[in-house]
């Protein structure tokens, strides 16, 4: 008999949406009560999901659904994240006037879709997931409809979606056709006596997925999608659905493909470099703070895709471990974000940074710690996300992607330096209003707090992750 | 367990900028001046008595302290032995003297600038006394961040530019010494300075990742060509700044080249000594004639100190005791007059608001105080028997004498270069006709500007007159140093024979 206690959260958190719709739809003004219901219910789907972290590694629904450290590591990655997204863009939300009911529960679809995401070991479930969360995206992307910027974003990335699952899709059905099964681990039984059809599949995933994290050479969607949308959409674009298509990224090329890493290694790194030099490179001549973090966070993504490009576990970890802090170094990022307002406008251009300090000195340390961590200066934990990333590539002795790697955080850290210039070192220009939400200063104080105490006790990470152990 | 004196001392001036950071006067600047002076001050005063219990006649390393930081994989470590202690004493003097001297220097913003210095000192004080190569590099860079905000938020004219080429350059130099570090973690299993030193590193990858540290090293030092991120950060950055630039930043570098260069790659050091003796040589000569040519104080100070650290380099590389001691000595001798010439600079620049040489002349008849103390310091920087200056010159040119003679007689040409030019600039600004106008409305030294510099004036002095205390606590860890390095050295020729 299936035990249904391993999927309860995802039972939950489907039961909470159809509620969640049913009183938005019975209930007039109703929006700010549903806002909250959804916190709760992402509150207590994190509990659930932690309360899987003694189980060990299961396969459930015919071998098609995975439970194990990683998804559940990643599921409550993504789920507290979430929880921060939603109490930290509550302000935002309201001041654009785009509080509707719709808004977060488009968003828990899309936690849901992650989740199967994260969890799937077939290709049929994978798909699924991946589209739930694509669609719910979709729409958030244009929600502020009133907006041109914010409909072409959402049709911008609905197109090439798309067009990305598109190729994934028909990656998939190669890799079906060739090895006769969509279970992961079938496929990896199969893909030993190596069938170029099934590379050609191979390469087909990488692409589709390549785009869902936005890495070099399949970027180019992410600064309009990034600058276009709702400034809380962003941080929900930033954020989480690179924790979900990361993990995707691992499951497919360890347990699948496993057998073909001659295949995909090169792939990967070519991957990874391309986006650390093209994020750093391409975001000194932004203007918009969005467009840049945009830019930075297609850097990131190369540098965790560095870690998978190695092959063995102290890589997934290590990729594990930046994601993480990559979270928390977004979070941060975005909560300032938020907090540049005045009179319900919203500023993101990088002049209206000018001259930060003199009038808001905490709001300015903040950002000066969050983008000394972006930057990967120590002793802040941006440092130790990419010294993990190094520790393991070195350890394959993939010396070049680490040389260009750390080159290429010195390009970055040019950009960054010329934000904490503009914010420290400029005439004041721009004085924003200084009562902000609770919910954001309390993001704004954990998200922050981690990022410069994280040195202490660098070893909390690492335990929980040293759990995951794929190979 | 015994009390944690280096990690109170690390650690002491983070708690105080805390302290100034959230306390709640905003507006009343003295509060943050006291707190960050006691807080110093009381640095100081621990740090004697470190040095006071600090045993000199064993070569280890003491007051070690271990933590499990990183499990299995990388520990806390701290630890000082004779070469280090002398800087954690320079560092915990010069900052007390920075904290007094920004009454006059820093007129906005005073005490983001304190909290900046204070964290500046946890960092320094951190690099020299890591004994984990992770841990020294986490300081190591660290310290970036404070000496940015430094120079960018307080600096002169173009201090931008300024800012992002010194972040730039060191940042640069120090990624390859990242790479180097993981390799050696992958190599040997440790990042233990101690226990690497007892392993030893695989001599095919000695000359790669001695170049890799190098890289790091040379930027900070400067070597030539490397060195032209200093004069810029000098110029521009304020006082205070610079007083911590020249006299506790580049000590970082010769330190490193002490500590982990000649320690760990002793097969490599011995290879690239014709490389380094060549760019020390350069950077002596070479940056003598530029500072010749300087219409800048600050600069022609700066390229100065260029020249002084390319002794240094040289005094390191010659693997005697004598150039290693006195590398060590001159250091530290460079750290007192640099940071008194500075502060000297800053004296005339606060009021007459020039740094041009031309603007100057005929300061004697008006700032006789202010000549006398110049004039110590200018003395102490080319050497004057009677200051520490001479005793670091001198030992270093000793030593470079007995392995090489035709670079040690290159590198005294320098010694009266820098005469020259130290002697020129001191002419220039205190002697001559009065030119311009202005002069004569100069005040003297005031009190506090007196205090710090006499007080660097004494140091020298006594310490040029005697330099026993320095060189004894020196003297057994750098013989075992050499030690080291000599049986390395001679196991790996024995094997290749």
């Amino acid at each position: 008999m299936i035990n249904l206690d391993l999927i309860f959260p995802e039972i939950f958190l489907s039961l909470s949406i159809m509620f969640l719709l049913m009183l938005g739809v019975f209930k007039k003004n109703s929006e700010k009560l549903i806002y909250n219901l959804s916190t709760m219910t992402l509150i207590i789907l994190l509990a659930l999901v932690v309360n899987l972290f003694s189980i060990n590694e299961t396969l459930i629904f015919n071998q098609s659904y995975k439970i194990d450290n990683l998804s559940t590591f990643m599921k409550s990655l993504t789920i507290i994240s979430s929880i921060f997204i939603m109490i930290s863009s509550f302000t935002y939300l309201k001041s654009l006037n785009i509080l509707k009911i719709e808004y977060p529960i488009l968003i828990l679809s899309s936690i849901l879709g992650m989740m199967v995401m994260i969890s799937s070991n077939d290709l049929i479930v994978f798909y699924l997931g991946l589209e739930l969360q694509s669609l719910a995206l979709y729409v958030l992307a244009s929600f502020n409809r009133d907006n041109v910027l914010s409909s072409e974003s959402g049709l911008k990335y609905f197109v090439l979606s798309a067009l990305s699952s598109g190729l994934l899709l028909y990656g998939c059905s190669l890799v079906y056709g060739f090895s006769g099964s969509t279970n992961f681990n079938l496929i990896s039984n199969t893909s030993l006596n190596i069938e170029y059809g099934v590379i050609f599949g191979l390469v087909f995933i990488i692409v589709g997925l390549a785009f869902k994290i936005s890495a070099v050479p399949f970027h180019m969607w992410a600064p309009d999608v990034y600058q276009g949308s709702p400034t809380s959409v962003t941080l929900f674009f930033a954020a989480l659905p690179k924790v979900a298509a990361l993990t995707v990224f691992i499951r497919f090329l360890y347990t699948p493909f496993v057998n073909l890493i001659d295949q995909w290694q090169t792939i990967l790194v070519f991957i990874s470099i391309a986006s650390m030099i093209f994020g750093a490179v391409a975001a000194i001549g932004q203007f918009n703070l969005k467009r840049l973090i945009a830019y930075s966070s297609i850097g990131h993504m190369g540098y965790a895709l560095a870690g998978l490009a190695s092959g063995t576990n102290q890589g997934i970890q290590s990729s594990v471990i930046y994601i993480s802090i990559y979270l928390a170094m977004t979070l941060a990022f975005f909560s300032c974000l938020f907090m540049l307002r005045k009179k319900n406008i919203f500023y993101e251009k990088i002049e209206d940074l000018s001259g930060l300090s003199s009038n808001h000195p905490i709001l300015s340390i903040a950002l000066l710690i969050v983008l000394f961590s972006l930057a990967g200066i120590p002793p802040l934990a941006g440092f130790f996300a990419k010294f993990y990333i190094f520790m393991a590539v070195i350890e394959q002795s993939m010396y070049f992607l680490a040389i260009i790697g750390l080159l290429s955080t010195v390009v970055a850290a040019f950009y960054y330096l010329r934000l904490i210039k503009i914010i420290y070192f400029d005439k004041p220009n721009e004085i924003f209003e200084k009562d902000h939400n609770i919910g954001l200063k309390f993001t704004l104080a954990i998200s922050t707090g981690i990022l410069i105490l994280y040195f202490i006790y660098p070893g909390i990470l690492i335990e929980v992750v040293s759990r995951i152990n794929l190979i | 367990m015994d009390f944690p004196i280096l990690s109170s001392i690390i650690i002491l001036p983070t708690i105080g900028a805390i302290f100034i950071l959230f306390g709640r006067s905003s507006s009343n600047y003295n509060a943050a001046k006291y707190i960050s002076l006691f807080v110093s001050l009381a640095n100081f005063v621990l740090s004697l008595y470190l040095w006071y219990e600090f045993d000199k006649n064993s070569s280890g390393f003491q007051f070690v302290e271990q933590r499990v930081w990183l499990k299995d994989f990388i520990n806390y470590k701290v630890g000082i032995d004779g070469i280090s202690v002398l800087f954690i004493i320079l560092t915990t003097f010069i900052t007390p003297l920075c904290i007094i001297s920004v009454n006059s220097t820093i007129k906005y913003r005073l005490k983001d600038f304190l909290v900046a210095i204070l964290f500046m000192e946890t960092m320094m004080i951190g690099v020299f006394c890591s004994l984990d190569l992770v841990i020294f590099y986490l300081f190591f860079e660290a310290g970036l961040i404070p000496m940015f905000l430094i120079i960018g938020i307080w600096g002169g004219e173009r201090r931008v530019y300024s800012a992002f080429k010194f972040f730039l350059y060191t940042l640069l130099g120090s990624v390859l010494m990242l790479v180097a570090i993981i390799t050696i973690y992958w190599m040997t299993g440790t990042t233990d300075v101690v226990e690497l030193y007892q392993i030893g590193i695989n001599p095919k990858f000695q000359n790669l990742l001695w170049l890799a540290f190098f890289s790091s090293f040379a930027v900070k030092t400067p070597m030539w060509p490397v060195h032209t991120w200093l004069p810029d950060a000098h110029v521009e950055a304020p006082t205070a700044g610079s007083v911590l630039l020249a006299a506790i930043l580049l000590k970082m570098a010769g330190y490193g080249f002490i500590r982990f260069s000649v320690g760990l790659f002793p097969i490599a050091s011995e290879f690239f000594v014709p490389l380094v003796f060549g760019l020390s040589l350069i950077a002596i000569i070479y940056t003598s004639l530029v500072a010749l040519m300087q219409e800048d104080m600050k600069k022609l100070i700066a390229y100065s100190s260029v020249a002084h650290m390319g002794f240094v380099t040289m005094g390191i590389f010659t693997m005697t005791p004598e150039g290693i001691e006195g590398s060590i000595f001159q250091m530290i001798s460079h750290g007192i007059i640099s940071a008194a010439l500075f502060l000297c600079v800053g004296v005339v620049y606060e009021r007459m608001h020039t740094r041009e040489i031309s603007k100057y002349g005929g300061l004697v008849s008006v700032m006789p105080r202010y000549a006398i103390v110049f004039m110590v310091f200018t003395l102490g920087s080319l050497g004057l028997p009677g200051t520490t200056g001479f005793v670091g010159e001198f030992l270093i040119l000793l030593g470079t004498f007995k392995v090489n003679f035709l670079v040690a007689t290159i590198a005294s040409l320098g010694v009266i270069l820098g005469a020259a030019y130290m002697l020129w600039l001191y002419r220039r600004i205190v002697f001559g006709e009065i030119s311009n106008s202005e002069i004569n409305k100069l005040k003297d030294l005031n009190k506090s500007e007196m205090i710090i510099l006499s007080l660097l004036a004494f140091t020298s002095i006594i310490f040029g007159f005697y330099p026993d205390p320095l060189l004894s606590t020196t003297s057994a860890s750098v013989e075992s140093l050499i030690n080291l390095f000599n049986s390395n050295l001679n196991i790996y020729t024995a094997g290749k024979l």
